[in-house]
Formats: structure tokens, C-alpha cells, sequence
């Protein structure tokens, strides 16, 4: 990968690091009166593949959306708008940060009940192998949606269709505060359980940004060609709580060792080592960062003084 | 000479809406566990695969609620998925994916999206369908905002309903009772598809009923007309959600009294809902104290000598139709104490489901 390309992707994750911590600081303004499932921590994963479509490509999400809305190209105004619950989100209001959608970029729809988005982008996937599009359709999920039954009967029929889609997996470890030990067999891989129900399959380190390309890449273009449907997983952390703008390792149920082992693994960090040697690179993110931190603002600007839903901006429940 | 209306079957009233929409839309899907089998949905998807193709009418695994979401995913995809279930239980592993995803999806992302889709879902009654062939639960999707729950009973009402149901741009949850599959009905004024409608008219008292039950409620009014014991108004409801309310109001307001026939369980249900609806609104209206009839609030059970009691018949209605009217308790339709009559659709019914 050239040095400007990685540079791109460093800005992306540089991006989501900066807003992402923007929401958490505001969040205390009690404001942002929704839940926040913020993306610290893993934000290599979503810029990655993410990098790999195209605008017309479609994604899928679940609760922790935000890094992959950003990634795909969803208006940073419209989903802070969105949180501080304004007819200018982009669900007008009825949403909040459990439910990001942004159709001109691609960003199909997040929902954060586990593994309900799976099967709808299948859904979706089969509209496009239907309509013999040139697209690709990626759902994100977490090692926890791999224990829902509808992820198993998703995948059944993606490799029965043979449909192209990638589905996603970031392994976190954990589902809310109960780590992997309560909810799978030790030595169990997810990896191969898809291998085995038909789908081309890779894994790779999540907070690596340049391997989460080399396998989204294979994944996308395979599924772009015919290749059928294919899983990826990719190991990473969730740094900050389940849900909310704190860290809570004061809680006991992840020691405070895992904890720094992986905030090494910092794929922003990583990503800074990859580039350190390249004599721009200072200049170039100091001017990155004063560029994201007037987007910033000025999004949260425009979020702040837009103005609340009304029930006449609710419309009816049905359409038409 | 007189006119004689050809008439056909319900379920084929429902093959002709899934054929004219597959014909004339080619956003129209058809799935479900047998659509393209040799039997057809009780013959209801029979011959649509070989007409239209694999890849519009097809059979899917057992997967309800993986496969309500790729319906749903069709939807936003610029489809028309009409999704079938042999039974509605099987239909509720997929509870997830319509009532949680599908009814909330137009809403919940700012009206960008619109989810026409349609499931239909058959309700089992009679030969031993038991605890788990056998419920009738469009109560539970009465109650969801942004679902619309068709519930016809006749064949014209099946195929003019259905048609509505495709082309609608909301989730529609479309309920077939298998009582009503055989029946055979002409198929006219097919665009009179919304709101309740007025199956009989009548003065004396309104008979609210749904889905299978109008049969009964029409039973009884025609043999009381016949013997001009009383006037009877059969309000068929049609949908169970959007209620037509003005309709039901309207007759209300003409007879002053109310019965509500359903076709399932007394709790929080149809019946209740229509008449809180009424006490609510038209309370000055009512003579008396609205009722309802509905099965025993027990699961349904399996022995025909048992289904028996579980069911009401049109003795039933008829009884319950004269002690509102204060009239003498001998009823023109006897009580059927032939348990094996009791538990087929019609005569020529052999089984097995």
C-alpha cells in the first residue's frame, strides 16, 4: 500500500478517534439524551473495509454504528444531529445513535437488537443479485451476534443464493460485560463454522489496518465476481463501556492487564509506527487534525442549534 | 334468463391475486416453506413457479426469521416479497424480524424507506391441529404500530385484499383462516377493499365478526331473517388493524346493541378491543351492554371431543344474539353434539390438514 493511501485510511481512523471523543466530552452536557455505543478502539476494522467499496455498495450495522457510518461516508452533522435527538438527524429525531442511516452514502440501516441486521442485508443482498447489480452488500456484526440463530440460518441461505455479501465479524470479547468464556466453547472458531456452512472465509488482526484491507479486499472483490458470500473476522477491543462515554475497568469484569495489552495494540498507534518514517507525516496530521476539529465543531454547532422534532414532523406510522 | 356469477374457491381467489400481481408487477416475490410443492399451499401457489420462475416463486429452508428479514431486505431492495406461512405459529420465531424490524423501519429512519411486504400466515382449526397448529393471534399484531392486519372472509375479500396488501408500501400481516379456503364466493367490486364492510344489514342488532367467524355471524342472521325473528347487521370487519371505527360506530348507533365474534382467545383481543372502542365513543348509543363470544381461554386442544367445547358454533351466536334481544332461548340452528362434525371445514373434508 502507498504511503498516501495509508495515510488516508490513518486520517479516517484519526477521524472517528476525534468525533467519537468529541461525544464522549459532550455527553456529560446530558444533551445527547440517547444511548452512545462508542467505536474507540476499533475503528481499523470499519475504515478498512469500508475503504475496500464503493459508494453504491451497501452496508449494515448494529448497535456500535458510528465508526462504520463515518467510514462509509454518512453526514458527521446529520448523526450528531441525530444524538441530540433534532429533526436535522438523520432519522429526524426518531432514531438516536442506535439507528444510523444515510442512503446517498451507502449506510443502509443499523439496529442494535443482536444479529437482526444480518438477515436483512441477505434480504438486501438478494434484491442485488436479482437486479444483476455490480454490488456488494457488508454487514457488521460482533462475535456475539454468531450466537443468535438467525445468523446461522442468514448464512444458510447467503451460500445457498450464493449472494454477495461479506459479513463481518469484529470480535471484541465481549457482549456487554460477559466475556467469551460464558458464551462459547473454548477453541471454538467462528471461522470455521462458515467455512463449513459453505462461505469463503479469512481472519486477520482487526486493529491492523493494512491486514484489514488485504482481507476486506479479497472478501469485496470475491463477492463482487460471483465468488458468493464470505465471512471475515477480525480480533479487536472495545476500549471504553458497553454503552456510555467512560472507561469502566473499575468494574472488574476485564482485568486492567488485558486492558493495556490492548490499548498497545492502538490500530491508530499502529498505523502511526507504519508511517513515521515518511518525512510529511507531522505536518500533514497536525493539519489533519485542525481540519477534523473545525469539522467537528462545526457539526456540533449545527446539531445544537437545530431545532426539535415536532409530532407534526412525526407523520403517521404508515406510509401513504 | 338469470345471470349466474361463476364463482371460485377462496384459495384460489388467492392464486389469482399472487398470479395478476406477479404478471403485472415484476417487483412481486413469492417464498415459503412449500410455496412451489406439489400441493401448493393448499393450493394457493400452485403453478406460479412454473409461470414465473425460480428466482420469483421459490421454497426456502427452515429459517422463518432469517427469511422475514430477507424479506424485509427485498423490500428496501425495491421488491414486493409476499412471504407465506403454512401455519402462523411457525410465523412466530420470525416475531423479531417483522414486528421489531419491519414495522419500525419507515418510521424509526425518518420516513427514507418505505417496507411493502407482505406475510401471509394460514390459522389451523379442526382434525386434531392442537396446542401449536392452531392459534390465532392477530392480537399481538393489532397492537404494532406500523403493521397492517388483513383478515378477510370471503373469496373476493381474499383476492381484492391481497391485491391491496402487495401494492401497499407498509408491512401488511394478511391472515387465512383454513375454514375459509374452500369457500366459494364471486369475485366483484375487487377495488371495495377498505375499511370494514356491511355483509348484512340489519336494524335490531350489529354482529361485529372477522376472519372466519362472519360465516357464523351470517348464518345466524340469514336463518333469523328467515323467520323474521329478528334483524340482523353482520359487520364484517376485514381489517384488524387499521379498525374501521366510523363503520362500526355506524351501526352501533342504528341497533344500539353490540355482539363481537372472534376467532381466537377473550383476552386482550379483537373483541375486547372493539368494544372498548365502543363504550369509548358511542356509549350514549348502546341499549345495553356490548358482549362477545370467543374460543375458551384455554390452548386449543387436540380431540375432536374436546375442540367441541373449545370452539363456539352458530347455536352459540344464535343463542347469544336472542338473549340480547330478550327473545325466547329456542334456537333455530340446533347445537351440533357430533363431535366429528364439528371438527372439519366442510362435508367432503378427508384430512389430514
Amino acid at each position: 500500500m502507498n504511503t498516501e493511501k495509508l495515510f488516508d485510511l490513518y486520517v479516517s481512523m484519526l477521524r472517528i478517534r476525534m468525533v467519537e471523543e468529541a461525544v464522549a466530552e459532550a455527553y456529560g452536557d446530558q444533551q445527547m439524551r440517547c444511548p452512545v455505543h462508542l467505536s474507540i478502539g476499533q475503528e481499523a476494522v470499519a475504515v478498512g473495509v469500508c475503504s475496500e467499496l464503493k459508494n453504491s455498495d451497501g452496508v449494515f450495522s448494529a448497535h456500535r454504528s458510528h465508526a462504520h457510518y463515518l467510514a462509509k461516508g454518512g453526514s458527521l452533522k446529520r448523526m450528531l444531529a441525530e444524538f441530540y435527538g433534532r429533526v436535522t438527524g438523520c432519522c429526524r429525531g426518531r432514531g438516536g445513535s442506535m439507528h444510523l442511516i444515510d442512503l446517498e452514502a451507502g449506510f443502509l440501516g443499523s439496529v442494535p437488537i443482536v444479529g437482526s441486521s444480518i438477515a436483512i442485508a441477505t434480504g438486501k443482498a438478494l434484491s442485488v443479485k436479482l437486479q444483476k447489480l455490480n454490488e456488494v452488500i457488508v454487514v457488521f456484526l460482533g462475535e456475539g451476534a454468531t450466537e443468535e440463530g438467525v445468523f446461522y440460518e442468514s448464512l444458510n441461505f447467503a451460500a445457498l443464493q450464493n449472494l454477495p455479501i461479506v459479513f463481518v465479524c469484529e470480535n471484541n470479547l465481549y457482549s456487554v460485560y460477559t466475556g467469551m468464556e460464558a458464551r462459547q466453547p473454548q477453541g471454538r472458531s467462528r471461522v470455521g463454522i462458515a467455512e463449513q456452512m459453505g462461505l469463503e472465509v479469512g481472519e486477520a488482526d482487526g486493529n491492523n489496518i493494512s491486514q484489514v484491507c488485504k482481507l476486506a479486499s479479497q472478501a469485496v472483490n470475491s463477492a463482487r465476481q460471483g465468488g458468493g458470500p464470505y465471512f471475515i473476522e477480525f480480533d479487536t477491543y472495545r476500549w471504553r463501556e458497553h454503552c456510555g462515554p467512560n472507561y469502566d475497568n473499575n468494574l472488574g469484569y476485564r482485568s486492567p492487564e488485558e486492558f493495556e495489552i490492548w490499548k498497545k495494540r492502538c490500530p491508530l498507534a499502529a498505523c502511526e509506527r507504519m508511517l513515521s518514517e515518511w518525512p510529511q507525516f507531522d505536518e500533514n496530521r497536525a493539519h489533519a487534525r485542525s481540519t477534523i476539529d473545525s469539522e467537528i465543531a462545526e457539526a456540533f454547532e449545527f446539531a445544537r442549534e437545530s431545532a426539535f422534532p415536532t409530532v407534526e414532523d412525526s407523520g403517521g406510522v404508515l406510509h401513504g | 334468463m338469470a345471470n349466474v356469477e361463476e364463482t371460485v374457491s377462496f384459495a384460489e381467489a388467492i392464486r389469482q391475486a399472487l398470479a395478476e400481481s406477479l404478471e403485472g408487477d415484476n417487483r412481486t416475490i413469492v417464498f415459503g416453506l412449500g410455496v412451489p410443492d406439489p400441493k401448493g399451499v393448499f393450493g394457493t401457489t400452485l403453478g406460479l413457479q412454473e409461470r414465473f420462475g425460480v428466482q420469483r416463486v421459490f421454497d426456502m429452508p427452515c429459517s422463518e426469521n432469517a427469511m422475514m428479514g430477507v424479506a424485509l431486505g427485498l423490500a428496501l431492495g425495491g421488491f414486493r416479497p409476499v412471504m407465506v406461512h403454512q401455519r402462523l405459529d411457525f410465523f412466530l420465531l420470525a416475531m423479531d424480524q417483522l414486528v421489531t424490524q419491519a414495522a419500525k423501519w419507515r418510521f424509526m429512519f425518518g420516513d427514507e424507506i418505505e417496507v411493502p411486504l407482505v406475510v401471509r400466515l394460514v390459522v389451523g382449526r379442526g382434525w386434531g391441529q392442537g396446542p401449536q397448529h392452531s392459534q390465532c393471534l392477530h392480537s399481538w399484531l393489532m397492537h404494532v404500530p406500523g403493521l397492517k392486519v388483513a383478515m378477510p372472509a370471503s373469496a373476493r375479500d381474499a383476492k381484492g385484499m391481497l391485491l391491496a396488501a402487495i401494492s401497499d408500501p407498509n408491512p401488511v400481516v394478511f391472515i387465512e383462516h383454513r375454514w375459509l379456503h374452500h369457500s366459494q364466493g364471486a369475485l366483484s367490486a375487487l377495488d371495495d377493499v377498505e375499511g370494514a364492510r356491511v355483509a348484512r344489514e340489519g336494524s335490531d342488532i350489529t354482529v361485529l365478526a372477522i376472519s372466519s367467524a362472519v360465516v357464523e355471524a351470517l348464518t345466524v342472521a340469514e336463518a333469523l331473517a328467515q323467520s323474521e325473528k329478528a334483524d340482523v347487521e353482520v359487520i364484517d370487519a376485514r381489517w384488524a388493524r387499521p379498525l374501521d371505527v366510523d363503520t362500526i360506530n355506524r351501526s352501533v348507533a342504528k341497533t344500539g346493541r353490540l355482539l363481537v365474534l372472534d376467532c381466537s382467545w377473550p383476552s386482550a383481543g379483537f373483541a375486547s378491543e372493539a368494544i372498548a372502542i365502543v363504550n369509548e365513543t358511542c356509549w350514549d348509543k348502546l341499549k345495553m351492554a356490548p358482549r362477545r363470544l370467543c374460543y375458551l381461554d384455554t390452548p386449543s386442544p387436540t380431540s375432536c371431543s374436546l375442540a367441541a367445547d373449545f370452539y363456539y358454533q352458530a347455536h352459540d351466536v344464535e343463542l347469544a344474539v336472542r338473549e340480547i334481544l330478550g327473545m325466547s332461548h329456542e334456537c333455530l340452528i340446533p347445537k351440533e353434539t357430533d363431535p366429528m362434525k364439528l371438527d372439519i371445514p366442510h362435508a367432503g373434508f378427508k384430512g389430514p390438514f
